[in-house]
């Protein structure tokens, strides 16, 4: 996708979230269980930036020993990627059944991979944290 | 409706043998409890630097507010959950949790730099 398309495609979310009942006017009501499924996969999402959220707090009260600044930085990465995966989680279940209105494909993201990446390199540097002795 | 009774007899009641509602109301509890978890130990942050007088007392009280938000909409959707063809989920649910999860980030952050 070219960068302008992706800005454009960002705009058009961001119009949906502040008039998401636009979703309704288009295309036609599906299946409710598939409505129900989708509404699934965005609460499994906000739980997933839930957890992170809570991963923030667990990092802050239950690595005392961590020196200041990198606790600190480890806190707000965790707390700024569970809000990143609220909001992801919103604009998924928006663009989701928009697709299933008009009977598009599913939209594709980069997102899950992205996320993946993420946590492994974060679970890494604190192996090697602890390895190194510094939690300690 | 489309596509949706597949080969063979429809039961006779109108259950669906999915179990769709059921699921998606445990989806939303299994989803309370994670944000139960994480008010929780927003509270006990606070409780760690209780001295803080009246600002711990104001954060204390936002973050209950927040997730008993979070609670009760999430109750009023498990109750819709109820009927057997439960409505689409309102777009105005969802934003407002979204809300409720970035103002518990907020105030983890919040709390985070002042102590």
């Amino acid at each position: 996708m070219s960068r302008g398309g992706g800005l454009r495609a960002a705009g058009e979310a961001v119009r949906l979230w502040f008039a998401p009942a636009r979703v309704r006017e288009e295309g036609t009501t599906p299946d409710y269980r598939f409505s129900l499924a989708n509404e699934r996969t965005f609460l499994a999402w906000l739980r997933t930036g839930l957890a992170l959220i809570g991963g923030g707090f667990a990092v802050d009260q239950f690595l005392p020993r961590l020196h200041g600044t990198l606790r600190v930085s480890f806190t707000v990465v965790l707390l700024v990627g569970g809000g990143l995966c609220a909001l992801r989680a919103v604009n998924h279940w928006v663009r989701c059944e928009r697709a299933m209105r008009r009977g598009e494909d599913l939209p594709v993201s980069r997102f899950p991979g992205a996320l993946a990446l993420a946590v492994g390199l974060f679970a890494a540097a604190v192996v090697v944290l602890v390895l190194l002795g510094r939690t300690n | 409706m489309a596509g949706g009774a597949g080969p063979g007899p429809r039961p006779a009641s109108d259950r669906d043998p999915g179990l769709q509602p059921e699921r998606t109301r445990l989806a939303w509890r299994r989803t309370t409890l994670s944000a139960t978890v994480v008010a929780l130990l927003a509270g006990r942050q606070l409780l760690r630097n209780a001295e803080g007088g009246a600002v711990v007392a104001a954060e204390a009280a936002l973050t209950g507010l927040v997730w008993f938000g979070f609670v009760v909409l999430a109750h009023r959707r498990m109750r819709a959950m109820a009927g057997c063809r439960p409505p689409g989920l309102p777009p105005r649910t969802a934003l407002l949790l979204i809300g409720c999860t970035l103002a518990l980030a907020l105030c983890g952050a919040v709390i985070l730099l002042q102590g």
